[in-house]
């Protein structure tokens, strides 16, 4: 387990129904950036989910390992995986508009962590906080501290929520489709932002996205997920060049180029679909639940 | 802005209280038995009669009737009770405190009551636990106080009886009190031994108010709390390492909680038209047991004084909570 | 998640046979107990004052569930009191509703000054504390059967007032109402056709709970001794000698108790079972 975050066969199901995750396996070194890619119901985000504890209540882990920081938190007592999971990872969730408890400052959300769960005093939270926020370059951050989440805007909470994740510095941070709900021009400057943040603390990053365009600015290597099998792993440079699996050859050639807007849109073929089907199949062929 | 909500407010509650005046005029003045024959010993002679009801204004016609007890009313002057020969006002405001100390604590308990619930019912959510106690919830709240008022009688006054379930004190310490709200001054004169032979007495019927209110509060709070819980900020808690009764108390409570903040409001004017018959089923001298024995006597003067009161009380307290909402959901409005 | 619901499921189909089961027996009961009674509910008979429940002690065979003070049949009087309890249930709970919907329903739709004065009544009514207002109403018109049903009627028209009235406000300004009226569709008649069947779900729901809240408040008034007479088998009549023999009697408080306490539950459950089952607005 030389990986910071290593998730081995790792299978998650609706309770007593069909499975989500078939057998996952992935690592993210430490300062490594992964990018995990996929439709929409891939299980990209429950992968995620799994690693930090939340996945709906719905959802249960039903067999596998998740290596953190050289510990199997699956083997952990709830309350212990939770102050673990608390101290060494952190979540940039996708919506910056309901992410923010909107009765609660923006001071106290950030500090919060560093005073109830890692013990920090008030004031060296609030300092840690303060620059933090100077480092995500938000204005008056004095100001920012003491105002309610609907006083910013959503480029500006998006921004908070990235200093809140670094605050405590973290080893791992999930970032859930950070930019999915942000205008187009602000987009590109919180991607930036993440990408800088990243290198400069050195933090293993599993970066979820749907967007391979923001895959290839921002990872190192890159996950691709087909209904819960991960059908790719490579690194980017590897994967945009000759993408080995026909499914991730698919996926790439149906992605808009943005230096070419006029190559236009190509489907997935129904062939490739259909092969990748018959993988995941072959992948339940021992699933006792159907 | 909140300026103009006050005044509008204030003007549809002063047209609120005109018509409840009227009402009660109007329906009283229907009344078939001549309450001044009965107060009068059996040999009173027309004479006597013609001249109590002269002095009661009982021979004038309604509308004349009415501007005179409105110019009273006005005035503080309520009229002058026909059985216990007292000013109105003084009786009403002799045992308003009992009603409103009865109805305060009964709010409490709704409260505290109401708000375990919600807590545990999230706690368990999806679990039988909560199963259980959305269905103690359901049980609650259909049967009304009257019957949890008998049902308490049966079980802490006579199968196994730990509290009293008649009166509001024992005899005996009635004279230790200067004032009528017997429960707030036993606890400013540090006096337990009053304070706990009082709350033996109210427990019960306030218990009874209770138990519906609390029901309702469970309900309703379980329900935003839920809505809440799936929210992201409480996820991203979640992600942090708090326990879930911290993600439940800190993230999801205070944003859950308005709605119920609300509802509170309007229920507690039904708590506290409740009292009318819980006071008489636990023999509690408050204002709605005095209504009762006003109206079987016929006491009309104490009749319109008690139900206007009562209208008073009622008005202004969806006035307070309109108030305070309009105060509260500035900050709230983006939550 | 989806064991779960099938739960629920079954556990409302449960909750609507009970309630309803119980009601049925209650109106079996009410409607032959002058021939299945087991003694005229009016006959006193002070040798056989306070039996007790055939199970105690002193028990006398035919008096299953013993004696009051005056020596009546305590079972003949609660099925005598149902024959009460079901024709206040039904007749005050149906005319609440018809007036209450009415209203609501001009209210709601037609706006205007129908509904400021019919607001504003509601007001007025909502600052009454409804029991008292019951109880004057009773001391004004005297005891009797007719006396309940009005005061019921009464004090608790808003309960549908309001909630209809809301109801079409919304379905009034929903699209296939406008375009009713676009179709040259009269307003009386799109009141009826439009809006009447889609609040009618609710009115339902409401009748089931205003019969239970009927019983309760004609087990009320004849607890303060306001309802029929002063002799008649009423439940709160039975409740209220029950409360003063406590001590000496239990089983006359007990079981008009009981007979009351699974009415008015079964009254509200069927209405709350309807409601999840049927309801597309209240669900």
């Amino acid at each position: 387990m030389s990986a910071f975050l290593s998730i081995r066969n790792l299978s998650a199901a609706i309770r007593g129904g069909p499975r989500l995750l078939r057998a996952v396996s992935l690592d993210v070194e430490v300062g490594e950036v992964r990018g995990l890619v996929g439709e929409s119901g891939a299980g990209k985000s429950m992968i995620g989910k799994a690693v930090l504890g939340i996945l709906p209540r719905a959802v249960e882990v039903v067999a596998g390992e998740i290596w953190l920081d050289g510990v199997d938190l699956l083997r952990l007592r709830p309350a212990e995986r939770r102050r673990r999971i608390g101290a060494t990872a952190a979540l940039i969730p996708q919506d910056p508009l309901t992410a923010l408890n909107p009765s609660r400052r923006i001071g106290r959300q950030i500090t919060d962590r560093l005073v109830d769960i890692l013990g920090w005093r008030r004031g060296a939270a609030e300092a840690r906080a303060l620059e933090l926020l100077n480092e995500v370059r938000v204005p008056e951050p004095e100001r920012v501290m003491r105002a309610y989440p609907h006083e910013l805007s959503g480029g500006m909470r998006q921004r908070v929520l990235i200093a809140s994740a670094f605050a405590a510095e973290p080893k791992l941070i999930v970032a859930d489709e950070p930019t999915t709900a942000l205008d187009v021009t602000v987009q590109k400057q919180i991607l930036r932002l993440i990408a800088q943040m990243q290198a400069r603390h050195g933090t293993a990053l599993l970066f979820v996205t749907h967007d391979l365009g923001v895959v290839s600015k921002v990872c190192g290597s890159l996950s691709v997920l087909y209904g819960g099998l991960v059908v790719e792993e490579t690194s980017v440079r590897d994967f945009f060049r000759a993408p080995a699996h026909p499914y991730s050859a698919a996926l790439l050639a149906a992605t808009p180029k943005y230096t070419d807007p006029a190559a236009g849109l190509n489907p997935v073929p129904a062939a490739v679909i259909d092969a990748v089907r018959a993988e995941v199949a072959a992948a339940d062929r021992n699933w006792p639940h159907g | 802005m909140l300026l103009r909500r006050i005044l509008t407010r204030l003007l549809t509650t002063l047209v609120t209280l005109l018509g409840v005046s009227v009402v009660v005029f109007v329906v009283i003045r229907v009344v078939p038995g001549n309450p001044i024959a009965m107060m009068l010993p059996p040999g009173a002679t027309q004479a006597d009669i013609d001249r109590l009801n002269a002095l009661y204004g009982f021979d004038r016609s309604i509308a004349e009737q009415y501007v005179i007890w409105l110019g009273g009313v006005l005035q503080g002057d309520f009229g002058t009770s026909i059985q216990a020969r007292q000013p109105v006002l003084r009786l009403v405001l002799n045992r308003l405190p009992a009603t409103l100390e009865l109805s305060i604590m009964a709010l409490v308990i709704a409260v505290v009551l109401g708000g375990f619930l919600a807590l545990t019912g999230t706690r368990l959510r999806g679990s039988r636990g909560e199963g259980a106690i959305d269905v103690t919830n359901g049980m609650a709240l259909s049967v009304p106080d009257f019957l949890w008022g008998l049902v308490l009688i049966l079980v802490f006054g006579v199968l196994w009886p730990v509290f009293h379930i008649s009166g509001r004190v024992s005899p005996q310490y009635i004279q230790e009190f200067t004032t009528n709200f017997f429960l707030f001054e036993s606890v400013l004169r540090l006096r337990l031994d009053l304070w706990l032979d009082l709350v033996s007495h109210m427990l019960m019927p306030a218990l009874a108010l209770a138990i519906p209110l609390a029901a309702i509060i469970g309900q309703l709070l379980k329900q935003s709390l839920k809505e809440t819980m799936h929210l992201d900020y409480v996820t991203l808690a979640r992600t942090k390492g708090y326990r879930e009764n911290h993600v439940i108390l800190r993230e999801a409570l205070p944003n859950a909680v308005l709605p119920t903040l609300t509802l509170i409001g309007v229920q507690f004017t039904f708590l506290i038209g409740g009292t009318v018959i819980i006071e008489r089923l636990f023999s509690y001298e408050g204002l709605g047991n005095m209504a009762i024995d006003a109206v079987i006597n016929r006491d009309l003067p104490l009749i319109q004084g008690i139900v206007i009161l009562f209208a008073v009380l009622f008005t202004a307290i969806n006035l307070i909570v309109d108030l305070l909402y309009a105060v509260l959901n500035p900050r709230l409005r983006h939550a | 998640m989806l064991d779960a619901r099938g739960l629920v499921r079954r556990r409302l189909g449960l909750r609507l046979w009970l309630s309803g089961g119980w009601l049925l027996l209650l109106l079996f009961a009410a409607l032959l107990a002058p021939w299945i009674a087991p003694h005229n509910p009016l006959e006193q008979d002070l040798f056989t004052s306070r039996l007790p429940p055939f199970w105690m002690p002193g028990a006398e065979p035919g008096y299953w569930l013993g004696t009051d003070s005056l020596g009546r049949d305590v079972l003949s009087r609660i099925m005598h009191g149902a024959r009460i309890a079901l024709i206040v249930a039904f007749i005050a709970g149906t005319a609440t509703m018809l007036i209450g919907a009415t209203l609501g329903l001009i209210a709601g739709y037609y706006r205007g000054w129908a509904d400021i004065v019919i607001s504003r009544l509601i007001d007025i009514w909502m600052a009454f504390p409804p029991v008292l207002f019951a109880i004057l109403l009773i001391a004004v018109m005297g005891p009797g059967l007719t006396s309940v049903i009005v005061a019921i009627i009464v004090i608790d028209w808003t309960r549908f007032a309001r909630v209809v009235r809301a109801e079409a406000m919304t379905q009034g300004a929903m699209d296939y109402v406008a375009s009713a009226r676009v179709a040259g569709q009269r307003r009386l008649g799109t009141m009826l056709t439009e809006i009447l069947p889609n609040v009618l779900p609710t009115i339902g729901v409401l009748l089931t709970l205003e019969m239970g809240i009927a019983v309760i408040v004609e087990a009320i008034l004849s607890f303060v001794n306001l309802s029929i007479s002063t002799d008649a088998p009423t439940w709160g009549g039975m409740i209220a000698e029950g409360r003063l023999a406590i001590h000496q009697a239990w089983w006359v408080l007990v079981f008009p108790l009981i007979t009351l306490f699974l009415t008015v539950l079964s009254f509200s459950q069927l209405g709350e079972g309807l409601k999840d089952r049927y309801d597309p607005v209240l669900r």
